[in-house]
């Protein structure tokens, strides 16, 4: 028989071109996301070489971090946003791309339209030049995310100068309690194995809790590897994925020999991983995060932790200048902390799964009077699809904005940032200082619970909520 | 790519573990579209202050070190985003050598591709050249022919990096002309992958 290989493995396998002496070994790429931030100095490099993209049909863009919210009809104020995204438009004309522009019915984050428009596959390689590329494991994909340089070498050659990355099992026992969503599961692992715990590998998700996962959640969990400091995140195909692809735009046309193929990709038993981490699903908890990086995280339940009874004295130097920066004192209620803005949206929760949690807790109250707070889908058709459910009524007669796709103010590229010192609950996926705005101050929380703390104006726990359907 | 083989220079310390990408190189300055000019917003919201003008208690607005050019800093430097835009900032500045105990993946390798040398030190080292700058304008050289930094008060330690990382900084490689070179075996790849040929 031969040796047991895991998924990482069997896709690694399939996609080495060559391994020359003394190189770094060249990996075919399947699928290339492009968008506007990240791509213009690669096609400028191609122009400069007098170089052409090789494989235009695998390789797909979209303008989404600096794109307005608001009404699309009119022209884009800000005109550095409004030049870049002109300039992605010409270099997919120029270079043949696949471009799904601001006015497609399919534009959105580069991340939510992927799977859903079924370009994304179990076994492929896919990069983008952006770091939650990771989100496509979710679908047994190796997926990750490099830098403009990487992107021209891509366009130009299809393939990639990789070492393998080292391999990481997370496995996640038992149940989530009732409540708790994948953004709190992800959450909770970031907390556990820091934000450099995977640091050079790539992580499999593995176990019941993984497995009973939807195809969406999944994606939520995969997207944060990158805050776990790992290169991509990935989960075994199985029916669920299977079930979510079929009939997408892009599936293959002969779907049940895919399935037969996709089939063989699962991790086999007893095979190698660098490493091993068990955790259990009922240890999870609604996490909010206190600080500025994504593994300073705890319960609802419980109280902003006091520098002092950290370990190390770096992590008590983060601390202390995250509780600084983040205006909180130690021991302070997580419940306590008020809020003034909410964003629901970013390639971590944007999607239908999403603001049907979000609008099920929101249904019958009122946005605390407090608190501004806005719903930004993740892509065109997440949008219409909530349209058609009637979610975008049930948020705006509650009191919240409603806008068109984009990354919006998970980064704040364009108009929606955070204001100095304003305090958002947010479901997107970093709380650096300044990310969503110079001195604004990010919690990151799942989307019930962004839904949750919009209505009471703090935090509140999802736990007790007071669903009224 | 300019060739990388010894360099000296002033350490600027940057006492702080986790520094990501949008300290290094903020958000609002990722809208151009050419590869240079990043370094006068590089670290800018640490940098300057709300009127604009250069916050005096942030370590790199020192003025003896104007002119440094290896930048020493804590655990994970560089993660968070993809952006290029933040080594582009820093060699814009004018570093040529991050040191640091660990770094973020893709952070680590795009300093590659633009002729920046990270270089991974034991924590202990690190908090040694942390001490040794303290004094004042501290210099070291770092020589990647040898493997090995050292300042001229005694300090000396071999570092590891991947051999072709090494030799593409030395030669200062095109990546893609070098990829080229394999172009037979990529179609070759795509022949027998069933990927339609052009
Ligand atoms: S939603 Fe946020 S994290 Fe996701 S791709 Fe956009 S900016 Fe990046």
């Amino acid at each position: 028989m031969s040796t047991p290989r895991s998924l990482l493995d069997k896709i690694w396998d399939q996609h080495v071109v060559c391994a020359p002496d003394g190189e770094q070994p060249l990996i075919y790429i399947d699928l290339h996301l492009v968008h506007e931030v990240t791509s213009p100095q690669a096609f400028e490099g191609l122009r400069l070489a007098g170089r052409k993209v090789r494989r235009p049909e695998r390789t797909f863009a979209t303008p989404d971090h600096n794109v307005p919210t608001t009404d699309r009809r009119l022209p884009i104020a800000d005109p550095i946003s409004r030049q870049q995204i002109d300039t992605l438009r010409n270099n997919c004309r120029e270079f043949g791309v696949r471009l799904f522009d601001l006015d497609d019915a399919d534009q959105g984050i580069v991340h939510v339209i992927g799977p859903e428009m079924g370009l994304t596959q179990p076994g492929m390689t896919i990069v983008c030049g952006d770091s939650h590329t990771a989100t496509h494991g979710a679908l047994g994909a190796l997926a990750f995310g490099i830098g403009t340089s990487e992107v021209e070498h891509v366009l130009a050659t299809q393939t990639l100068r990789q070492s393998k990355p080292k391999s990481l099992e997370l496995r996640v026992d038992g149940e989530l309690a009732p409540g708790i969503t994948a953004k709190d599961l992800v959450l909770y692992l970031i907390g556990k194995i820091s934000t450099e715990g995977g640091t050079g590998s790539v992580i499999e998700y593995t176990g019941p809790v993984i497995r009973r996962l939807s195809m969406e959640q999944r994606m939520t969990v995969c997207n944060m590897s990158i805050e776990a400091g790992a290169r991509a995140g990935m989960i075994a195909p199985d029916a669920t994925t299977f079930d979510y692809l079929r009939g997408r735009d892009f599936a293959p046309k002969d779907f049940d020999a895919a399935v037969a193929r996709w089939k063989q990709l699962a991790s086999d038993p007893g095979c190698h991983y660098d490493r091993v981490e068990i955790f259990n699903g009922g240890d999870v908890v609604p996490q909010v995060t206190w600080g500025t990086n994504p593994a300073q995280v705890v319960g609802v339940d419980t109280t902003v932790p006091d520098p002092a009874s950290l370990e190390t004295a770096a992590d008590r130097d983060s601390a202390t200048r995250a509780l600084d920066y983040m205006g909180l004192a130690a021991g302070t209620k997580i419940v306590d902390i008020p809020l003034d803005r909410v964003f629901i949206g970013s390639c971590t929760n944007s999607r239908i799964e999403d603001l049907r949690e979000a609008a099920r807790v929101v249904r019958g109250h009122r946005v605390s009077s407090n608190v501004n707070a806005m719903v930004v889908p993740g892509s065109g058709r997440v949008k219409r699809q909530a349209e058609a459910e009637g979610l975008d009524r049930i948020f705006v007669e509650a009191g919240f904005e409603w806008r068109e796709a984009g990354c919006s103010m998970c980064l704040g590229m364009n108009p929606d940032t955070l204001s100095v010192g304003e305090r958002c609950a947010s479901t997107s996926n970093r709380n650096f200082e300044g990310r969503q705005g110079k001195g604004g101050r990010t919690h990151l929380v799942s989307p019930s619970m962004a839904a949750a703390a919009a209505i009471t104006g703090h935090f509140t726990d999802i736990r007790g909520w007071n669903y009224q359907d | 790519m300019e060739p990388f083989t010894i360099h000296t220079g002033v350490v600027a310390a940057l006492d702080r573990a986790n520094v990501d990408t949008d300290q290094i190189i903020p958000k609002q300055f990722l809208k151009r579209i050419e590869r240079t000019g990043f370094g006068e917003f590089l670290f800018f919201d640490w940098r300057f202050l709300p009127d604009g003008s250069p916050d005096p208690a942030f370590e790199l607005n020192a003025p003896e070190l104007a002119g440094a050019s290896i930048l020493l800093a804590r655990r994970n430097f560089g993660c968070g985003s993809s952006r290029e835009h933040a080594p582009w900032a820093l060699g814009d500045y004018g570093f040529r050598v991050v040191i640091a105990p660990t770094f973020a993946d893709i952070f680590y390798s795009n300093c590659f591709q633009n002729g920046i040398l990270p270089i991974r030190l034991d924590e202990a080292d690190v908090d040694e050249l942390f001490r040794r700058s303290q004094a004042g304008p501290y210099r070291l050289t770092v020589d990647l022919t040898t493997q090995t930094i050292r300042d001229d008060a005694g300090f000396s330690r071999p570092f590891e990096i991947d051999a072709f990382r090494r030799r593409s900084l030395l030669e200062g490689l095109d990546a893609i002309g070098l990829t080229l070179q394999h172009e037979a075996a990529i179609d070759e790849w795509e022949r027998s992958h069933g990927v339609a040929q052009a």
